[in-house]
């Protein structure tokens, strides 16, 4: 166990390692962030002691090192924007995504599962197929065009859910979260449902596949023959089989959702990361953009870590091998 | 070998049909089938795949799927027809009264549930006792089909067993609550001939402790011959000939019967040629009319083109042929 952590441990740092040259590289090739940060009618000596300021009058490779030196002792850098620390604005923003995130994950594994284990147990029938035509328009229809209409619908012809913004917060852990307010919880539905709403098409494509395969194994029909009631057979023997491929996927998606929910954000204008990274790159602020990369780098690979971890709890296959390695 | 008992059979299957209705038409995969087993009798049920030997087995025990159902004919257990039963009746009698054992042992266990999860469920779904009872069953089942330490067995997932251990698990779980009947379908073609042995003897020591009744399917006559009482031989859906074991392999009367017996390589025709059934299983879908034989048959005539009657001849031996043998095996084959 301990040589195959240390080996997840290495290939983690190679990618984090490529990953900073290339997010570094790749953001610092885009425009002027002295065009848009200082007033035109500023004089030369200004602009040259701004860019000093800034550290853009130093060559690409030595501003990278600087930057690597200081990432190594945590800095990521200061906003050009804020002058304050780019990791400090960033995760003052991450509770609210994080909680939109996790309140869709749950949307996505509670509907999605259920829905595609019906789908799966019986795809002849009227439900079966209903589903699986309902997943395509999940799959297929934009998610800000799904966006629009949620806010369309609920929010402007029936009124009864807010169409955007946090609504009241309240702490925990010193940290504002809407979750813990009946009327941030109204805020949170809207935006919740749309960015699960992909999401929750995939869990119902997999769980439906997943369930038709288990559903044809020998141990389902020995099962049977044991006598055991049908929802036992779909809720314990077929259900623990299927949720190895939805934890997997899930996994890799939740940080999708972290990360870009950028979409969601924008259109129920939902204070979160998302909404800093698009202002960020509309200001060209180089180091809150680099740092929430970063930071997203490094999220996937934590989470990653995780899944694998309960890959063990899941599947106990999995558990004795990787013991063995 | 066991003289005709007065006791009333445990299961009796009268002229069942189990038939598939499929788009390319219907499937009669058991077509007329009728035998019965008494209590500690082993009957073995032989025939190739696809003779609906299996299918037998899982319209005994109503896990028939669809667009499979039981077309016709009657199942008597313990004298109650089980054919018109609902599902909530027929699921109280699978696993208490009627328990089956699967061909592979490898996929038959759940390979994410523990074997107590696996095991105690059966109990539990039957019996009325608390989960520490249940696991207590469960470890003096382990105990009777020879696993040796229960205790850490209980607590293993079955990737951790080799074959024969997890037959061995399939097997304690069948017996675990007492069946009248046990349906066995070809639980040892996957083993190493030893474990074959083992469990042979395991599974036929049980029967013959606790008087339970067992249907053996399988294709191997070799197995048959040293395990069954009555042998039950089918093709393409029919029951063509059955019998005492020994009356039937000494003397087979049906044109199949021989040939599977020629089929086997044994000593005593040691350098001789093997025998071979020429042609192949036909199609379900389209059975030749009259004896579904009939093409690969050397005694075939004009009258095979007719359904062929079932002859009942001595000691309860029926025979589906218009031509029967009546010579010694030994006669036929040199």
């Amino acid at each position: 166990m301990l040589v195959y952590l240390l080996r997840r441990l290495g290939q983690s740092l190679f990618v984090v390692a490529a990953m900073a040259v290339l997010v570094f590289v790749g953001v610092y090739a885009i425009g002027n962030p002295i065009d848009i940060m200082i007033s035109p009618d500023a004089d030369q000596a200004e602009m040259e002691a701004a860019i000093a300021r800034l550290g853009l009058d130093k060559p690409l490779w030595e501003q990278f090192f600087i930057f690597v030196g200081n990432a190594l002792q945590g800095d990521l850098g200061k906003s050009f924007v804020y002058s304050t620390d780019a990791v400090s604005i960033i995760l003052a923003k991450l509770p609210a995504t994080m909680e939109l995130a996790m309140l869709a994950l749950v949307f996505a594994v509670f509907i999605g599962v259920p829905l595609g284990m019906i789908a799966g147990l019986r795809p002849h029938s009227l439900a079966g197929k209903s589903i699986m035509a309902g997943s395509i328009l999940g799959f297929s229809l934009p998610n800000f065009w799904q966006g629009m209409m949620l806010i369309l619908l609920f929010a402007v012809l029936l009124k009864w859910l807010p169409s955007g913004g946090r609504g009241e917060t309240a702490e925990l852990f010193g940290i504002p979260f809407s979750f813990l307010t009946l009327d941030g919880l109204s805020h949170m539905l809207l935006p919740a449902i749309n960015l699960a709403l992909f999401k929750t098409s995939l869990v119902i494509r997999l769980a439906r596949a997943g369930t038709r395969e288990a559903a044809l194994q020998d141990y389902v029909k020995f099962a049977r023959a044991k006598g055991l009631s049908s929802q036992r057979i779909v809720l314990v023997h077929i259900a623990k089989n299927i949720m190895i491929p939805v934890v997997t996927i899930l996994g890799l998606e939740l940080g999708s959702m972290i990360a870009f929910a950028v979409v969601t954000e924008s259109v129920f204008a939902w204070p979160g990361m998302g909404k800093l990274l698009i202002d960020s790159i509309n200001l060209l602020d180089r180091p809150v953009v680099v740092a929430y990369l970063m930071l997203t780098v490094f999220m996937f690979i934590i989470i990653n870590f995780i899944v694998d971890m309960l890959y063990c709890v899941l599947d106990p296959r999995v558990r004795l091998s990787e013991a063995k390695a | 070998m066991s003289a005709p008992t007065p006791e009333a059979p445990t299961l009796e299957v009268r002229d069942l049909k189990t038939h598939f209705f499929t788009r390319e038409g219907v499937i009669k995969a058991v077509d007329g089938v009728s035998f019965q087993v008494a209590p500690g009798e082993v009957l073995g049920l032989v025939g190739e795949s696809g003779s609906g030997k299996s299918i037998t087995g899982f319209s005994i025990l109503g896990l028939v799927d669809a667009p499979g159902r039981i077309a016709g004919g009657q199942i008597l257990f313990q004298g109650r027809d089980l054919v018109p039963l609902p599902e909530s009746e027929r699921r109280k009698l699978r696993g208490s009264k009627i328990a089956m054992i699967f061909q592979d042992p490898m996929m038959t266990l759940n390979p994410v549930l523990r074997i107590d999860t696996q095991m105690t469920e059966a109990v539990l779904a039957h019996r009325d006792v608390s989960k520490a009872r249940a696991l207590e069953i469960c470890r003096e089942a382990l105990v009777k089909v020879g696993i040796a330490s229960p205790d850490e067995r209980l607590a293993s997932y079955p990737h951790q067993f080799s074959g024969g251990m997890r037959q061995r698990v399939a097997i304690a779980t069948a017996f675990l609550n007492e069946p009248e009947l046990i349906i066995a379908d070809e639980p040892t073609t996957a083993l190493d001939v030893t474990i074959q042995g083992q469990i042979l003897h395991e599974a036929q020591a049980l029967c013959r402790e606790t008087g339970t009744a067992m249907i053996w399917i399988t294709h191997d006559l070799a197995v048959v011959a040293g395990l069954a009482d009555h042998i039950c031989v089918m093709y393409a859906g029919r029951m063509v000939e059955q019998g005492p074991i020994d009356a039937v392999l000494d003397r087979p009367a049906h044109p199949y019967t021989v040939g599977l017996i020629g089929s086997v390589p044994s000593r005593n025709r040691r350098g001789g040629r093997l025998f071979q059934i020429p042609g192949m299983t036909p199609s379900l879908l389209n059975l030749p009319e009259g004896c579904a034989f009939r093409s690969r048959c050397p005694r075939a005539d004009i009258a095979c083109l007719e359904e062929p009657p079932v002859h009942t001849a001595t000691e309860g031996r029926q025979v589906r042929c218009v031509h029967p043998h009546d010579e010694p095996l030994e006669e036929m084959l040199s």
